[in-house]
């Protein structure tokens, strides 16, 4: 995965005000895309199809079998969900990617301010952190392994062994030494992986189907209700039903497609219609892999931790793929928060500030509960930047429907965005509250949270910019 | 030699999968699959970083899971 954007590891660091430590980091990214620079849809669907293949991807398909889902709600809610997913991709982030041609930074730093924008950084470098610390929880448990260490169970929340602690530290260890001679060879390497980690899921999955008493391509639906997605979840867990899944798939990019973040990546689309090839993304990784790496989990007897049974499925090729498929996400995800946190002390050498995401990244992924417990992250990781996606959203299409200003900050010179800062607190507020009254669960938040967000941005833009408004009613 | 290469790679890619299904139809052992896979593994890194890794002006992606 290298890239048209010059790493920011050659931006200067030693500016003074909080606005300008920031822009000094994404300084190369400031400009719109040109027309000379935008790519075919060749290079998006290698793009999407390598991006949703990694190590979590071993995750995410057993704690399905573990939360109980049955087969016929898994393959609906995964076709469902990840259809919504796509038209995600296609109608929200895609059309206001290849208008503004910005990435997000640059674009939100329009709408909120330089320090909302500054606040949002750090909670997505800590984000980046956590996402990075289960990759290497995933990939401790394939370098365990050979030295016969006792893996994480699926209610473990503290480590089980000092082996695990061991694995876990030289694991972080050489993926932050990684991060910090730069990541652009892991990147690559990450891209020339994707086509055989797909080989490596869809092989390992098939050859443990004898196992399971799949003889045929007849039994399958049969062995699939019957013993892997069988509806009864394991001791301790909730029941996951065709809504989870359905959510689930839908929301665990929810940063990427509503939150806009892949502003960055589809702004280099020469056509919006290219959010439509996320899907490319969608179905071979969070469809064909996670499918696959159920089977696996039911082969292991629903045993959770991916190395054994990537093992199990294809030797040593599974266990190499879990540490390549984690490591490979693991190293531009660490990468990428350093980054961001290097704002907080720009007068700190990147390889310092890495290090210290490197620490916090490895001591996070001591704890199994980061990996057993990742379906409720990566659902919390999503919400908590979808709110920010909503403004964009509300910013582009819905204010200059109302004769208000877009981009109101910038406009005025604001260097925090009341609006948008409320905006982010309330929405999370009331998601919080939507919980915790009616228990509705983390999965399902995103959408009423989107709603609320969107409102309510536009009601309080509207109290800030009352003259426009007024004057928007006159001409109306 | 470009054209040699994606042979190669092609060919590790066929190793990696085609062994699995073999297995499914009872053809050949575990044993065997895991270690073709191994010899697909081996030639598809061997040779594809030299054809897939292109001029670097592709965008990159945002951290996901």
């Amino acid at each position: 995965m290298s890239t048209i954007q010059p790493r920011a590891a050659a931006a200067p660091v030693s500016p003074q005000s909080l606005a300008d430590r920031l822009d000094a980091i994404n300084e190369f990214d400031r400009e719109p895309v040109t027309p000379d620079r935008l790519q075919g849809p060749g290079s998006f669907i290698g793009l999407y199809a390598g991006e949703h293949l990694a190590g979590t991807e071993f995750v995410i398909g057993p704690l399905f079998v573990a939360h109980g889902v049955a087969a016929r709600d898994l393959v609906l809610g995964l076709l469902v969900g990840n259809l919504l997913a796509v038209l995600s991709w296609a109608f929200i982030t895609a059309p206001i990617a290849t208008r503004t041609r910005l990435n997000l930074y640059w674009h939100l730093r329009k709408i909120t301010g330089p320090n909302l924008l500054f606040v949002y950084n750090i909670v997505n470098a800590l984000m980046f952190c956590f996402l990075a610390g289960s990759m290497i929880s995933v990939a401790a448990t394939a370098v365990g392994l050979p030295l016969g260490m006792a893996m994480p169970k699926l209610n473990d929340v503290y480590p089980n062994s000092v082996g695990w602690v061991l694995v876990v530290v030289l694991v972080g260890t050489a993926v932050t030494a990684l991060a910090i001679l730069g990541f652009e060879k892991i990147a690559a390497a990450g891209q020339v992986a994707s086509p055989w980690m797909f080989m490596v899921f869809v092989a390992a999955a098939v050859a443990v189907l004898p196992k399971l008493g799949v003889t045929s391509v007849g039994d399958f639906w049969r062995v699939a209700s019957e013993r892997i997605w069988t509806g009864v979840p394991a001791q301790g867990v909730a029941k996951f039903s065709f809504w989870h899944i359905m959510f689930f798939a839908w929301f665990c990019n929810m940063a990427m497609h509503i939150g806009m973040a892949d502003m960055t990546v589809l702004r280099y689309a020469k056509r919006w219609q290219y959010g439509f090839l996320s899907a490319c993304g969608m179905y071979l990784g969070h469809f064909v892999a996670w499918i696959a790496s159920g089977i696996l989990c039911a082969a292991a007897l629903g045993d959770v931790a991916p190395g054994p049974i990537a093992y199990l499925g294809a030797g040593v090729t599974g266990a190499a793929t879990v540490v390549i498929a984690s490591w490979t996400t693991a190293n531009p995800t660490l990468y990428r928060a350093g980054l961001a946190l290097q704002t907080i002390s720009p007068n700190w050498k990147r390889w310092k500030v890495t290090l210290a995401a490197g620490a916090v990244t490895t001591a996070a992924a001591i704890f199994p509960a980061l990996m057993m417990r990742l379906l409720d992250f990566v659902a919390l990781y999503g919400l908590i930047l979808m709110p920010m996606g909503a403004v964009i959203f509300a910013d582009f299409w819905l204010l200059p429907r109302l004769g208000l200003r877009q981009r109101y900050a910038e406009w005025k010179s604001l260097l925090f965005s009341w609006p948008a800062g409320l905006t982010w607190g309330i929405t999370l507020g009331a998601c919080w509250a939507i919980n915790a009254v009616w228990g509705l669960e983390i999965f399902f938040l995103g959408l009423p949270g989107w709603f609320i967000a969107t409102v309510l941005y536009v009601g309080l833009s509207a109290i800030q910019q009352p003259a426009r408004l007024q004057t928007a009613r006159a001409e109306a | 030699m470009r054209t040699l290469l994606k042979l190669i790679s092609f060919a590790g890619l066929g190793l990696t999968v085609i062994p699995s299904f073999l297995v499914f139809a009872g053809s050949i052992a575990w044993g065997t699959h895991a270690t073709l896979m191994l010899v697909g593994t081996v030639l598809w890194f061997a040779s594809a970083p030299f054809w897939m890794l292109g001029d670097g002006s592709r965008p990159t992606a945002s951290p996901a899971p």
